[in-house]
């Protein structure tokens, strides 16, 4: 199969490659860019474990083309800590055990990463809304939610964004 | 007694912050799907359209001219090296991949390996199979009729009857029925469900043709039962086999039992030499790998007049689907569905269970669960609401009326059961209480006058887990004990690794915490490996809610066999004998004399440098526990439900879990399973069922028709707990991974029936639908 080249920016590093037209983003993020922290959880956009922000969107890379993203900015949960410090998300992650098996957790992170920027101050009821498109078999969502509140309010205390 | 450990410890009792979250928040977890070799190849499974179909031949050839393409593996192929069926884990068989028939939807035909994923997909399109379709079977009532096709043609029985397994004491049962004055019946199906990781299931099969070993990176729940088990079957020398279950997505029963897609990578990586991966998409998933459930029970009470009762009978018709591959202990064909007659106190019951063939997939797994656990604890509870109902009683004050008191334990079942510990009542008062239970009663008559529709209910279950005593537990023939190795460094830092292997629960965090407590080593300085059958002792894995009560068991005994050694260290070091010293978590102190003292890094250092004459040196050990009994946590959960009379929307308004599961050790990590289990146990109860249709078709195959609850639907818990530690485990414990999962079901669904009873429902099978609800409240003519 013939193979087209693309350009993306990924977690503010450029990368290029020849892939096929037919490439799923999250196998290109995966299996070409070998970046395993996205996950894949099911075949149908349901699961939200693929989730990545596209030019700042959190998008589900399981039900895009890796074509699609030519010319446009991807971050994955790699790119969520800076210089080495965690994110205050994935701080609020591991204090309110917002995770068990931590197959979501990328996208669960990732998700509600994009979910703070657009609404710092969430209700608990904006985030279940906010995260109802990526699923969590372990946790009941219950801490997650915590989880998100204790970074929404570490981040007003003007922490990182 | 158990000490407090400080905080720098954290023994028993503190929540630790996970050790393990530290990769998953960064997104460096090492998932089987992870693993990358060099050199690896990709496989993908060809599966059957049809339910049941003869196989008239299989065409390779288009497939193998696929660019990429390098094999395609079939039965045959198989059948020549030996391996065309594998056992199952419960006295069975099942084809790795179909020779002469297809028995289910999407069983495994053919597996073709490629170069990438895509050109392997390709070539599994290739692949053309001459089907002859045959006549179905998805009714397991029907299995048993004259006309009935045969569909395990295999076997010699010429039947789809797989077994009949009764217990109890069916005279005096009867005796009882005969003379009580109330009798309650149900008739309640648990439907096919399918426990759905997040993380499917797959393998990197790694098979070096100059050493002969394989190395097997598995989604494996239990990764040294199938060590021995790939070297049985495929003929491997045990020593030759290393199986590493890296970090699991999920695994809730589904990752139990061996699955074809392993077998066919394993042959595939022999035949090539080279690495194979193999990794299923979630219909493949749903499909294809263990459901549970799928038992259409009843049950009938005999009771007194005052809400006394006497004796419970139990019927049961469990489709098995076209292998029995359910996964449990090799004596109990339904598990520990005996454990059916719950928290109450019958003085004589009979339960019967009888298994059959129909053309589903293969399982009968015990999906967070001890083996059918769920099915007895739903039937049970449900029915204890019948007979309330029968008896225009509440069902708080039925079940009151009717638990075992705490006085009677060690307590004896009609069904042979010695339940260790309980005290029902203590957490039924605390969940009654919690969440106001008398106000919601009139709350709920006063909605009803006004036409509006309320409903409570309520789970008092038993559970019974940790399997188990090696006496009468054995999986495959492996006795069900398990094991913990601890080192600890001269430095008086640790490793410890464990026969079993987390999914999610935390043992990285939560069984250093155990050592943290019989040591008095922080937790810190813990690490804790499980999952590699190269460096691990051998343990039958975790599944069952027995990790805590079998290898945290096993993890106190070998802690208490080094701290035996470090007292006698201790003693030469402080020149005293070892009945002068007494141990506070983290050192030995002389009696009297508290100021001579040798902390446990201390001894560590001397067990390398300055041990007696005559001790072998080193500070180590290994435990294998084989518990003297199962362990029986238990609770009370409360459920408050509002339903709207124009659409049948069910809104759980509130959710009380008080859970009993003994000492616990890290109260976070217990508040956290309880969560999920709990939203595991809403999606069965009103959302999730693997269903067929009359030509076998899979209706549930996919995450757009299996729902799993999402953030919006899945309500606040709130929990709360009572403790009653067991008796014969070496720190209290119970286990509790699986409660609420067991319990909750028959929660929601009670409060349901409880909504709409006024209007002479008794029961409604699960899920219950907001489909299923208006429909009723249609045809009680009081829908808006």
């Amino acid at each position: 199969m013939t193979k087209e080249l693309i350009h993306v920016k990924v977690n503010g590093v450029d990368r290029q490659a020849e892939i096929e037209p037919r490439l799923l983003l999250v196998h290109f993020i995966r299996d070409v860019l070998e970046m395993t922290g996205t996950h894949i959880g099911c075949d149908t956009t349901s699961c939200g474990a693929c989730s990545v922000l596209l030019d700042g969107r959190p998008i589900k890379s399981c039900t895009l083309f890796a074509i699609q993203a030519d010319g446009r900015e991807i971050m994955t949960i790699e790119g969520v800590a800076q210089n080495g410090k965690l994110h205050p998300l994935q701080e609020g992650f591991h204090q309110e055990h917002g995770l068990q098996c931590g197959f979501c957790t990328p996208g669960m992170i990732v998700t509600s990463y994009a979910l703070l920027q657009n609404n710092p101050h969430p209700t608990d009821e904006q985030i279940r809304h906010g995260i109802s498109g990526n699923l969590c078999r372990c946790t009941g969502y219950q801490n997650i939610v915590k989880a998100v509140q204790h970074a929404a309010a570490k981040l007003a205390e003007g922490g990182q964004q | 007694m158990i000490f407090k450990t400080s905080e720098e410890i954290g023994g028993m009792g503190h929540s630790v912050k996970r050790k393990e979250d530290a990769r998953f928040i960064r997104g460096q977890g090492n998932y089987v799907d992870d693993v990358r070799l060099r050199n690896m190849v990709y496989g993908h499974m060809v599966r059957s359209p049809y339910a049941h179909a003869r196989i008239n031949g299989i065409n390779t050839a288009e497939a193998l001219k696929v660019p990429g393409v390098l094999a395609v593996i079939t039965g045959k192929d198989l059948a020549a090296a030996g391996l065309g069926w594998m056992p199952t884990l419960f006295h069975d068989k099942q084809m790795v991949l179909a020779q002469d028939k297809v028995l289910f939807q999407a069983q495994e035909v053919a597996f073709v390996v490629a170069e990438d994923r895509y050109s392997a997909a390709d070539g599994a399109e290739a692949v053309e199979v001459d089907y002859e379709e045959l006549p179905v079977l998805v009714d397991p009532h029907k299995a048993l009729d004259p006309d009935a096709p045969i569909l395990r043609e295999d076997r010699d029985e010429k039947t789809n009857h797989i077994f009949h397994w009764e217990v109890g004491d069916r005279e005096a049962t009867d005796k009882l029925f005969n003379e009580a004055p109330v009798k309650a019946h149900l008739d309640a199906f648990f439907p096919r469900c399918h426990p759905a990781p997040l993380e499917t299931c797959g393998c990197v099969a790694d098979y070096n043709q100059a050493t002969g070993h394989l190395t097997l990176w598995e989604t494996s729940q239990a990764p040294h039962a199938h060590r021995t088990l790939f070297a049985i079957v495929a003929g491997l020398s045990e020593n030759n086999i290393r199986i590493i279950s890296p970090d699991i997505g999920g695994g809730f029963g589904n990752k139990v039992p061996i699955y074809p897609g392993y077998v066919c990578a394993v042959v595939a990586s022999l035949t090539l030499g080279r690495p194979v991966k193999w990794i299923e998409s979630r219909s493949e998933n749903l499909q294809s790998t263990g459901f549970a459930r799928d038992y259409h029970m009843s049950a009938d009470i005999a009771a007194d007049r005052d809400g006394k009762v006497k004796a419970l009978r139990v019927k049961t018709l469990a489709d098995h689907g076209a292998f029995n591959a359910a996964a449990q202990p090799t004596k109990f064909p339904a598990g520990l569905f005996s454990v059916c007659t719950g928290s109450y106190d019958f003085a004589s019951a009979l339960c019967e269970v009888d298994g059959v063939y129909t053309n589903k997939a293969p399982g009968g797994i015990a999906y967070r669960c001890s083996f059918r656990v769920t099915e007895a604890a739903y039937l049970i509870e449900r029915a204890m609401d019948v007979l309330a109902g029968e008896l225009k009683m509440d069902p708080a004050e039925l079940r009151l009326k009717n638990f075992v008191s705490p006085d009677r334990f060690p307590y004896k079942s009609a069904l042979g059961w010695t339940y260790d510990s309980g005290n029902y009542k203590g957490a039924m008062d605390l969940a009654m209480e919690r969440i106001g239970y008398a106000d919601l009663v009139k709350e709920r008559e006063e909605k009803r006058k006004r036409g509006e529709l309320m409903g409570i209910g309520i789970s008092s279950f038993t559970e019974i887990v940790g399997a188990g005593p090696a006496h009468t537990f054995d999986i495959a023939g492996l006795k069900m004990f398990d094991s913990c190795e601890i080192r600890v460094h001269p430095t008086g830092k640790v490793i410890a690794r464990l026969g079993t292997k987390s999914q999610g629960q935390g043992h990285e965090t939560t069984f250093a915490q155990i050592i943290a407590q019989e040591l008095g080593i922080p937790v810190a300085g813990i690490t804790l490996e499980e999952g590699d059958t190269d460096t691990a002792p051998y343990g039958l894995g975790t599944y069952a809610s027995r990790s805590t009560p079998v290898a945290g068991a096993a993890t106190a005994m070998a802690a208490r066999k080094i701290r035996a050694k470090a007292k006698k260290i201790a003693a030469h070091l402080l020149e005293v004998s070892e009945d002068d010293l007494e141990w506070e978590p983290g050192k030995f102190f002389v009696k009297g004399a508290p100021e001579k003292s040798k902390t446990i890094q201390d001894v560590a250092f001397a067990a390398y440098t300055n041990m007696p004459d005559g001790m072998e040196a080193g500070l180590e050990a290994v435990h294998y526990y084989d518990p003297p009994n199962l362990t029986f946590p238990f609770g009370t959960y409360i459920c408050v439900v509002d339903i709207d009379k124009g659409t049948g929307e069910i809104k759980v308004r509130r959710f009380m879990a008080v859970d009993d599961c003994g000492n616990i050790i890290n109260p976070m990590v217990v508040e956290g399973q309880i969560h999920g289990g709990l939203t595991e146990g809403l999606a069965i109860a009103f959302m999730q069922e693997i269903s067929y249709d009359e030509a076998g078709n899979v209706q549930g195959g996919s995450f757009m028709d299996y729902l799993v609850p999402t953030a919006v639907e899945t309500p606040v818990w709130e929990t709360d707990k009572t403790c009653t530690p067991s008796p014969h485990h070496p720190f209290g414990a119970k286990g509790v991974g699986e409660s609420p999962n067991v319990g909750s079901p028959a929660a929601f669904v009670n409060a349901v029936v409880d909504a709409l009873s006024h209007l002479g429902v008794k029961h409604i099978d699960m899920p219950v639908t907001s489909w299923k609800v208006w429909k009723i409240l249609k045809e009680k003519g009081v829908a808006d």
